[in-house]
Parts: structure tokens; sequence; C-alpha cells
């Protein structure tokens, strides 16, 4: 018969396996120490640190201490809270994770002693340090608003997706509802520091996009508060945000920050330049001010002349070590730096940490530097992000220069965040990514 | 991110499909793949007859791959935003139609032994 070469080779080049191009994977050197290191938090930044310095040191003696039994996947949180995974999808089990010869405290510490090097947990002997991270995540400051409890959440629409993943999922049923029946949907953000500065614009998104999904737009009003006069605190990406507003009919108050809440009367108070001002909701996400956790708050560790009041730890913003406590590091939520309060930020933190601690351990300098990596794939509806990324200097540093452009509605962005972030979330724990 | 290499990319597949199906992947694809060459050099030419019936399952593989993917990302076509999104669905598709064609193509020459 008649052979096509061209058919042939085609066919052949087709059923060749695609081969990656590997870029020089270095395979860091293990270093032999007895150093008695302690990490407080086995959240995204803890666990994945647990993970690399397991690896990476030879003899040390590691602790990891959180009481918190399960591993929360936050970022899953607003894929709940918009009716497209189960509560389930953002839970496993801290076991999944950690590594052997790694061991587990299963409590709360109580209390940092870092002049005597120790960590204090009610009910247990004192843990001593040679080296410290702290990496307890942040504490959601729910009674600072004035007449709300977390069990309102999911009835006479109210939301809170920062919650957790069962309060994600009840804030799913109070949204389905109110886009059903159309009202006054009222959207706000803290005045502190926050992780995930992003989630309070997605979720406005969000709602959006469903009212509109239902054809209940026309019997919607859509009402975003925002603490200061911006969107968010990127210029360039705060302009975007505005036009997006724009776009989809949403109201914007400026400097309003939400302070109380009357579930009877649907109504939340805000504190304003010119005194509190009421604002009626028909379904709201309520959002709390955000702080250290307390076990920071009350110790020396916190910056006394920045964000008073919220507790972040002193640290270099480049090296994350504390600037009085050399021996102390910060890494996720918790570190006093400009940028930074996402899983994102964790990724690039961590292996910053890594290499300060162990060159540290060795008596060396590492050159390795946090440069406030921030992202976020924004949604602005089901099916369309923008993958923002910028930096301690508010530049834009896009993963993909060229390919994915960071202010474009992107489906590919979408893609990320449903099927690449948690895998790769999950592979960061392992210290793998 | 921050450095994407080979063993980041298959800790990340690791975890979308879960260790034992990604492998359990890998492994169905490459003896697909060396079902194909061995009929392939077997049968020392490439058969009309089959290539032809390869080629009639590539749009099938087409759209099922991009359905697939839209119903696993609760998307749509309408979530397009820009150039690199339809490049992305054309991968998909193109894979989608590549693999149905080697698929139906290899359990051809398996299953019907030599029907040049
Ligand atoms: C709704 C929502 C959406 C988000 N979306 C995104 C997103 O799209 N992209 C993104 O990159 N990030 C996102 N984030 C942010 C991201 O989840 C966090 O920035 C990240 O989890 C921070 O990691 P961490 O290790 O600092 O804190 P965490 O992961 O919160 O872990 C802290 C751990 O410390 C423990 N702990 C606290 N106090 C103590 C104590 N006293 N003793 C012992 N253990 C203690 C806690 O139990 C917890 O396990 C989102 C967050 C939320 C809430």
């Amino acid at each position: 018969m008649n052979m096509n070469r061209r058919a042939l080779l085609g066919l052949l080049a087709a059923g060749g396996v695609a081969s990656v191009a590997a870029s020089g994977t270095q395979a860091a050197q293990t270093v032999n120490t007895s150093a008695k290191i302690v990490i407080l938090g086995a959240g995204a930044a803890g666990m994945a640190l647990a993970n690399r310095l397991n690896t990476r040191l030879n003899g040390a003696d590691i602790t990891i201490i959180d009481g918190r039994p399960r591993h929360l996947y936050q970022p899953g949180f607003t894929l709940i809270a918009a009716g497209l995974k189960p509560a389930d999808y953002s839970v496993s089990s801290n076991d999944t994770w950690l590594p052997r010869g790694v061991n587990f405290i299963n409590a709360f510490a109580s209390e940092i002693d870092p002049e005597s090097k120790l960590l204090r947990i009610a009910g247990q002997e004192d843990v001593a340090y040679d080296y410290l991270i702290v990496a307890p995540g942040l504490k959601l400051d729910w009674d600072k608003i004035e007449g709300f409890s977390l069990d309102m959440v999911g009835e006479n629409g109210i939301g809170a997706v920062y919650a957790g993943p069962e309060y994600a999922a009840k804030t799913w049923t109070a949204m389905d509802k109110f886009t059903d029946e159309g009202g006054v949907a009222l959207f706000t953000r803290p005045a502190t520091g926050m992780k995930c500065a992003g989630a309070p614009l997605k979720y406005t998104f969000l709602t959006d996009d469903y009212a509109r999904r239902k054809g209940n737009r026309g019997k919607v009003e859509m009402t975003y508060a925002a603490h200061n006069n911006g969107l968010f605190g990127v210029p360039i990406v705060n302009e975007k945000v505005r036009m997006l507003f724009e776009d989809r009919g949403v109201d914007v108050h400026h400097n309003h920050v939400m302070k109380a809440i009357d579930p009877v009367k649907k109504l939340a108070t805000f504190e304003t330049p010119e005194g509190d001002t009421e604002l009626p909701y028909d379904f709201t996400n309520v959002i709390p001010p955000q702080r250290a956790p307390d076990v920071i708050l009350n110790s020396a560790l916190p910056w006394a002349d920045k964000w008073v009041g919220q507790g972040w730890v002193e640290v270099d913003q480049y090296t994350l070590r504390h600037n009085r406590y050399p021996e102390i590091f910060a890494c996720g939520d918790v570190a006093g730096v400009p940028k930074g309060k996402t899983a994102a930020s964790v990724k690039w933190q961590v292996p910053v940490v890594e290499e300060q601690l162990i060159a540290q351990i060795q008596g060396q300098e590492s050159d390795a530097r946090y440069n406030g990596y921030t992202s976020c794939p924004l949604i602005t509806k089901i099916g369309r992000a923008m993958l923002v990324e910028f930096d301690y200097n508010n530049n834009l540093v896009p993963s993909f220069p060229g390919v994915i452009a960071p202010l474009e509605e992107l489906w590919i962005s979408w893609l990320m965040k449903e099927v690449a972030l948690k895998a790769t979330y999950n592979a960061m724990l392992r210290g793998r990514a | 991110m921050k450095e994407l290499t080979l063993s980041t990319l298959f800790a990340v597949f690791e975890e979308i499909f879960g260790k034992g199906l990604f492998w359990a992947m890998v492994a169905v694809a490459a003896l697909v793949t060396v079902g194909y060459i061995y009929v392939l050099v077997r049968d020392r030419a490439v058969s009309w007859k089959k290539f032809l019936l390869a080629q009639m399952a590539m749009p099938f593989g087409a759209v099922g791959a991009v359905v697939f993917v839209q119903h696993m990302t609760h998307s749509s076509l309408s979530d397009l935003g820009g150039p690199v999104d339809v490049i992305v669905l054309a991968m998909i598709a193109i894979v989608g139609a590549i693999g149905a064609a080697i698929l139906v193509y290899t359990v051809q020459g398996l299953f019907s032994r030599r029907a040049v």
C-alpha cells in the first residue's frame, strides 16, 4: 500500500510521551545538627516548614505545636461558599501531612518567653527551643462586631465565609436563597491587616454572577463598603476593580468600617469619618477585624510602633528573622510585613525561612530574600478570574508574563484556582513545591 | 509560581488525581503508546483503513475532552476571555483528538490482525 510518510511521522510523534524540560532541580544539601527547633502552628506555613526542615536537617530535634486536629485549606472556603465544592473540600487531617520523625504536640501554646527561650502550654511541660518559627496564622476577632455571633450564620441573610468550611457552606445556603429572592447585598472588609484581601471582592463578584445566572440581577442591589478610599491595596489593581465594579453595577461606600449588626432590623452600623452610619442588607458576608493570636499579641514579639493593637511579629521584611530575637522567625499571616497574608505568599516565604535558618545553624549567611510576593486569583465570575500577583513595591510580578495577563478576566486563571491551586498547596505542605 | 521543575509538576499532578490514579494514568498512556508503536512496527505501514477510522474518532475525542474539562471546572465556552483561553481550549481539544485517534488505531491494530 501507499505509505504516507507524513502521516506515519505525525502519528509517531503524537504517540511519543510528551517530555517536559526540567529546569535544574538542585538537590539541596542536608546539614547535620542537634539543634532544637520548635514550629508554632501547623497551618500552611508551619506544616510546609516542618517537612522541608525535616528533609534538610539531619539529627535536628523538630517539634511542631498545634491545637487544631484538622488542617484547613482556606482558599477553598470561597468555592464552598459559592456552592461549587462541599465543606469537606477544605478539610484534611494533620496526620496526612506530618512528616515522620517530627514531634507533634496537639495543644495550643499559651505563652512565649523569648528571653529564656521557652513556650508554655497549659497543663503540660514547657517546651524549650534553640530556634523558634512562629506560624500561628491570625485571629478572626468576631467579638468586635457587636450583635454578631457565629451561630447566626446561614440564617436571615447572614454569611461568614472566613469562619471555616462549615460556615462557608452555610453562607452558600444564605447566598443561594438571597439570589433567588433579591434585595440588598452588603459586602465589607475590616480596617486591619487581613488574609487574602481579595476574598471580600471575589465573594461580591460571585454573588453578582449568581443573581445574573438566575435572571434576578434586576431584583438585587449590590453594595460594597470599603474601609478606606480604595478597593485594593495595589493601585493598578485597584483601578481595575473600580472599573469592574462599575461594569457590574456595584455601589461603593468608602471609609466605612463595620462595627455592629442588627439581625432583626437587618441593619449594619459603620464607623465613618463623619460618625456612625447604618446601611441596610438582606444578605451580607461578615468579615471581622483580624489580629495576631493571643499567644503572640501578649508576648514580646510584636512591633511596638506599627500595626498597634494588631500584634504582627516584628521581623525583617526580607529575611523574616525577628529584629530583636535573631533565633526567632515568623512565617505566614502572623509576620509583620507590609504584604503577604496569602497562602501563595507562604509558598515564597517558606524557602526563605528555611535557607536563613539553615545558614544560621551553620554559622553562615544566606542571601535568600522574600520580596513581598503575594497573589490572589481574583474571581470575577464563575469561570473567570484575574491572576493578580504583586510584591512589596506594588509592582505586578506575573508568573507567566506575556501568556497570562494579570488584569484580564480569563478562563485559564479560573482553571488555576479550581484545579491547580489546591494541588500546589498540598504539594507545598509536603515540602515539594 | 516560584520554580517550576519536573518534580514540582509531578507533585502537583499527584495531588490533583491522587498518587495511585495519576501513575495509573501515566501507565495506561505509556501502554497505549507502546501498543501503538508495536502495531506500527509490526505492520510496517500505516493502515489506511485503520487510520481513517482513527481520524473519524478525533472530533469525538476533541469535543469529549473539552466537555469533560468544562464539566469538572464549572465553566462554559462563554468564559473564554482572551487569546490564551482559546489556545488552552484548542490544546485540550487537540490532546483529546490525538488521544482518541491513537486509542482507536491501537485497539483496531491489536484486535483485528493485519486487516490492511
Ligand atoms: C476565605 C479565605 C480565602 C482565601 N483565599 C486565598 C487565595 O485565594 N489564595 C491564597 O493564596 N490565600 C488565600 N487565603 C489565605 C490563606 O489561607 C492564608 O494566608 C494561609 O493559610 C496562611 O497560612 P498560615 O500558616 O500563616 O496560617 P494558617 O494556615 O491559618 O495556620 C495557622 C495554624 O496555627 C495554629 N495555631 C494558632 N494559634 C496557635 C497556638 N497558640 N498554639 C498552637 N497552634 C496555634 C492554628 O490552629 C492553625 O492550624 C484565604 C483565606 C481565607 C480565610
